[in-house]
């Protein structure tokens, strides 16, 4: 069970179960119209329109995967997981707040290289004094109180930050590490943002 | 706490003052990051909404829709015709009243769903003589630059203000276009596994301060639409809705789409579809 060949065979099983005519013919002619409109620009290269296996999945099942497929694929996205070799998961708070503020990165009109922003604030309250916060996540405000007695709380969250579709297959969240939009180091900062008792996200 | 409201009052006063003297000199962003108490900021919001108030009666668009009349009515282009006298937006040959709101629209002599943009486009090609690739090198304003496209698009959209949206999407092909646009939305790929519904398939989100409409409902929809084409008083810019499409692309990290093209037409479709029956109060002013 732990291959990574029967979520494959799942997802493929999916694919072939799904009604083909319900959906499938405006989804593949509104595929066919993407990548016929589209033109690269900047960094944002056309590749960036082809789905892989999980968008696809996510896409042809309106968000919603049957249990089983959802389970097994999201166990994939987990071990595929890369944690610190040094063990140690919390890093600086105060460089994760830096990093959670920026939103930049990825799109057409930003200069290519890494790290980018992590985005926290677009989407998730966390600090108090950030008042300018975004909703499509959940608030992120006294992480460690609420959340914080929980075991290996700390492996969840980087886990979390690394591959949010470890745990929700068709989260709104990306994949921060998993795309190597954010390293090792910024990862572990924003880890302490929402762990690290002296972090304003826990005051 | 109160230095940020007055900062963020100072800022509206200062783009105010700024668009008043010189409308086409873009303006200096306060200071972004600096973020003010959520008081503040829907205090600023709700100065924006007065200085918007008051603008109407002098509002910038309009500059651009006489330009756009000029344009519309005069002879141009290798052919030497006006649009006046040549282009059909859906309504007979140079009728433009209500048809800004009745587009997007299946045209047989295109055989295509176009939206307002797109089809005037076709028409400077097709009647005019303008080559399309000129056309689309640089089809949107800058701080210092506008197209002529864009003031052609606002005259035309200036036609239909106060005019109920009746996009006919009982027409197959437009029934088609709205489905694909629908399907278009709901497309997730990319580095950040976006769609377009992730920010606007859900009610009552936000992105930082920024509300996020929910384009699959008729209220949702309509927010989409309203006051575009619009003045943008960040940079003084006139923007269009095709405009509008590629900077939620940029933003969702995907490529660009195409200038004029299906993607954007049946995009397009699906939204100012779902905004059928609400009345379009013509080219507006954005922040």
């Amino acid at each position: 069970m732990k291959n990574n060949i029967m979520p494959a065979a799942m997802a493929t099983l999916l694919m072939i179960a799904l009604p083909a005519a319900a959906e499938g013919d405006y989804r593949a002619k509104a595929i066919a119209v993407i990548k016929k409109d589209f033109q690269p620009r900047g960094q944002a290269s056309i590749d960036r329109l082809a789905e892989d296996g999980l968008q696809a999945v996510c896409n042809r099942t309106g968000n919603k995967p049957p249990e089983g497929v959802g389970r097994a694929m999201e166990a994939d996205q987990l071990a595929d997981v890369k944690y610190p070799a040094d063990g140690k998961l919390m890093g600086d708070w105060k460089a994760g707040e830096k990093l959670a503020q920026s939103g930049r990165g990825f799109t057409w009109s930003d200069k290519p290289g890494l790290p980018v922003g992590g985005n926290c604030y677009n989407c998730h309250q966390i600090s108090p004094k950030e008042t300018s916060f975004g909703t499509i996540g959940p608030s992120l405000y006294q992480f460690l109180k609420l959340r914080g007695t929980q075991p290996d709380i700390q492996k969840y969250v980087y886990s979390k930050i690394y591959n949010a579709k470890a745990y929700n297959l068709c989260s709104d969240m990306p994949r921060f590490g998993h795309i190597g939009a954010l390293g090792e180091k910024q990862i572990k900062d924003l880890v302490a943002l929402l762990l690290d008792p002296e972090s304003p996200a826990n005051k | 706490m109160k230095q940020n409201l007055i900062g963020a009052l100072c800022a509206i006063v200062i783009m105010g003052g700024a668009f008043a003297q010189t409308p086409k000199k873009p303006v200096a962003k306060p200071a972004a990051q600096t973020a003010p108490v959520v008081e503040a900021k829907d205090a600023a919001t709700i100065e924006f909404e007065k200085f918007r108030a008051e603008m109407e009666d002098s509002n910038p668009a309009e500059l651009f829709e006489m330009k756009g009349e000029e344009q519309w009515k005069t002879k141009r282009g290798p052919k030497n015709v006006a649009l006046a006298e040549s282009c059909d937006l859906g309504q007979g040959v140079g009728k433009i009243d209500g048809a800004y709101v009745k587009m997007p629209r299946y045209f047989a002599d295109a055989d295509a769903v176009m939206d307002a943009e797109r089809r005037i486009v076709w028409c400077m090609v097709e009647k005019q003589g303008f080559k399309f690739d000129d056309i689309a090198k640089k089809p949107f304003a800058n701080a210092n630059f506008t197209p002529d496209i864009t003031n052609l698009v606002t005259y035309v959209a200036g036609h239909s203000r106060n005019m109920k949206i009746a996009v006919p999407l009982k027409e197959p092909k437009v029934r088609e276009a709205w489905e694909i646009g629908k399907e278009i939305a709901a497309y997730r790929a990319g580095p950040y596994d976006f769609s377009c519904n992730t920010c606007h398939g859900t009610d009552g989100k936000r992105i930082r301060m920024q509300n996020l409409p929910n384009l699959s409902t008729p209220a949702g929809a309509m927010k989409g639409v309203q006051g575009w084409p619009g003045y943008r008083m960040t940079g003084g810019v006139m923007l269009t809705h095709q405009w509008r499409m590629g900077d939620c692309f940029r933003q969702q990290r995907f490529p660009e789409p195409k200038y004029a093209s299906d993607a954007v037409a049946y995009l397009l479709t699906y939204m100012i579809g779902n905004a059928n029956g609400q009345v379009y109060k013509g080219p507006g002013i954005k922040r």
